[in-house]
């Protein structure tokens, strides 16, 4: 990729594409700091797990002990949010990890071999495309049992299909190209061509606008969480987080918004994590498109 | 005769989808160990503890092929199941709760469409101006936002703050019980579509009141995607030959971009179209939880919570059809917008 300085130039050039690193940055930097900025308690088993005070059903207000407030059952907002900011990195990363992995075998052999193969392959995403994502990967997590692997499975599953499409569509454009021919003549395998002739001429727009689904990954890994679909209660998650604050959008007559922290706090963190790739995600998008390309 | 033959052919390609979906879904159901799913066939706790005896009588230890192909014979004779959510056979369940979604639909997908459409092409035609800008970081926002949580705040704000302006279910109260009762007639069970059959304008008003925030958080997480399309459709339909011939013409510019571009950057928006609609059809699953408008997507999530095998298959198999036939209405809407598509001819 000779392209990569071009690249850094334009995103440098465009405030939103910065604006959307810097959300990152501060989100990475919450991560990877989490124990620190919000230590988990003394003989806490595991960090991911929200500490609790007490067990009052009733959300309490932000206050020096509490900095962003409790939810009900006094789960302690900040450190939910800080911690979640782990979870979000862990279940985006893992699942573009698996996504890519099916998406570029399989595309692979779809683009590369094409006739039946193709044929067989490509039906099989119609159908997976076919239905709603969601449901799907509700009754996956339904079917696998409630928890943070069962999301992650569910969400690989119902989202493959998109980027085998995304492979096969790049390597189709470059299969006939002469130095494909010329491996292929001097008797190369067809694991080889793939891999050392096809693959790393081919993907790198795939594996960019996949790393920036992290987002859409992670919204969607939320929307589980919040229909009760997802990490076992109490663990850091910012959709099961919103799920807490469900009861508490009203509050007693006289004072409505009396528990504004309990859904706003969250609903933020997710807001402003999937903006981050986002914006990220439409500078490249731009840079990507060939239509657009170097005018 | 052509036409006809086309469609046709499409409805057929149906079943192959309608198969695979139904075994990918059956698929996922044959992760549960027979001994669970022999807890969905019984009405009585007591045959508890006769569950071995269960899982014999509907084969649920069966080989997958047989346990499918047993399935497939009950659906070819109709019998989609029972559904234990809606206590009614599963076809009846899924009518029954369509007419919420499609209200919703109908009053959302117009909202959208023409909103992007307006929006998307005056981005263009002030391409880098303010207006340009303002849309696209407005897009990137709105694409960005949690539908369960901009659903929340809505309810915060409107129902909460304004104490009680737009309210989350359908009806309130008290026209949902005249609206139950022989004072009123059900034509559809579309409600704003009933009252003004029914010539009431207080069930009418009370309908559109409750349907305010669903259709504003569906519109406001679908907008942005429709508005940023057509934006780039149009682009580049403005930078086509035919544009060029326009304004050499001397033709005015509105002339040159409302007949010349925007028709023919419509086309992509179309197939979009059709697919959100879809897509709205076949169950918004978390809009319709938020605001208690219980719709298809309502009970989709309800059956795949609560484990009603039977309702979530027989909504893949509706949502199957919604797609197959939105797909095949946007193919015969195009052929009408862009005389260059023949429907079933050769590929030019």
């Amino acid at each position: 990729m000779t392209d990569w300085r071009f690249m850094l130039h334009q995103l440098r050039r465009n405030p939103l594409s910065m604006a959307g690193i810097i959300i990152l940055l501060i989100f990475v930097i919450i991560a990877l700091f989490a124990p620190l900025i919000a230590p988990p308690p003394e003989d806490h088993l595991d960090p991911y797990v929200i500490p609790r005070d007490g067990y009052s059903p009733i959300p309490q207000p932000p206050s020096g002990e509490h900095y962003f407030g409790t939810t009900e059952g006094q789960y302690d907002i900040f450190y939910g949010v800080v911690w979640g900011a782990r979870s979000a990195f862990k279940v985006g990363i893992a699942v573009i990890g698996m996504v890519l992995i099916i998406g570029i075998i399989l595309g692979s052999l779809a683009g590369y071999f094409g006739g039946i193969v193709d044929e067989i392959i490509m039906r099989v995403t119609d159908i997976f495309l076919a239905f709603p994502a969601l449901i799907l990967a509700m009754a996956i997590v339904a079917a696998l049992g409630p928890g943070l692997n069962s999301v992650l499975i569910a969400i690989t599953v119902v989202s493959w299909p998109s980027y085998a499409r995304l492979v096969r569509g790049d390597i189709l454009a470059i299969r006939e190209e002469d130095y494909v021919e010329a491996a292929r003549g001097v008797g190369a395998s067809h694991l080889r061509i793939i891999a050392r002739h096809i693959l790393p001429n081919s993907i790198y727009p795939a594996l960019i606008m996949a790393s920036l689904d992290i987002g859409a990954v992670v919204l969607s890994a939320a929307a589980l969480s919040f229909l009760g679909l997802g990490t076992p209660v109490g663990y850091a998650d910012w959709g099961q987080m919103i799920q807490f604050a469900r009861n508490w959008i009203v509050g007693p007559p006289g004072n409505p918004l009396a528990y504004w922290y309990t859904v706003t706090i969250p609903g933020l963190f997710i807001l402003f994590f999937v903006l981050g790739w986002n914006l990220l995600g439409d500078a490249f998008r731009d840079i990507l498109d060939p239509r657009l390309a170097r005018r | 005769m052509e036409l006809r033959a086309y469609i046709v052919r499409r409805l057929l390609l149906l079943i192959p989808v309608m198969f695979g979906v139904s075994l990918l879904i059956f698929g996922v159901v044959q992760l549960f160990p027979p001994l669970q799913r022999a807890t969905l066939y019984i009405r009585d706790p007591k045959q508890l503890a006769h569950l071995g005896e269960v899982v014999d009588k509907y084969g649920l230890n069966d080989p997958f092929w047989e346990q499918y192909l047993a399935w497939l014979n009950q659906i070819v004779h109709g019998n989609l199941g029972w559904s234990k959510i809606v206590a009614a056979p599963v076809g009846e369940a899924i009518l029954k709760f369509l007419p919420t979604t499609v209200e919703l639909a109908i009053f959302a997908t117009p909202l959208i469409i023409l909103g992007g459409i307006f929006l998307g092409s005056k981005a263009a035609a002030n391409k880098d101006k303010a207006i340009d800008h303002v849309s696209r970081v407005g897009a990137i926002i709105g694409w960005s936002l949690p539908t369960f949580w901009l659903g929340l705040m809505l309810l915060m704000i409107f129902y909460g703050y304004f104490s009680g302006l737009f309210p989350p279910e359908r009806l309130s109260t008290e026209m949902n019980l005249l609206v139950n009762s022989d004072a009123f007639h059900q034509y559809t069970r579309i409600h704003t579509l009933d009252a003004i059959l029914n010539g009431n304008i207080r069930v009418l008003g009370d309908a559109l009141r409750h349907l305010v925030l669903p259709v504003i958080t569906l519109t406001v997480v679908n907008l942005a995607f429709i508005m940023r399309l057509m934006r780039s459709s149009m682009l580049e339909s403005l930078g086509k030959g035919y544009v060029l011939t326009a304004r050499a013409k001397g033709l005015d510019e509105r002339t040159v971009v409302n007949k010349h571009a925007r028709r023919n950057a419509l086309i992509p928006v179309l197939t979009i179209s059709g697919y959100l609609f879809a897509a709205i059809v076949s169950g918004v699953v978390i809009t319709e939880t938020i605001f208690a408008f219980k719709g298809v997507g309502w009970l989709a999530w309800q059956s795949a919570v609560q484990l009603d095998i039977s309702t979530v298959l027989g909504f893949a198999m509706f949502t199957a059809i919604v797609f197959v036939m939105a797909n095949l209405v946007v193919d015969l809407l195009y052929a009408r917008i862009d005389p260059r598509v023949r429907l079933g001819g050769r590929a030019r």
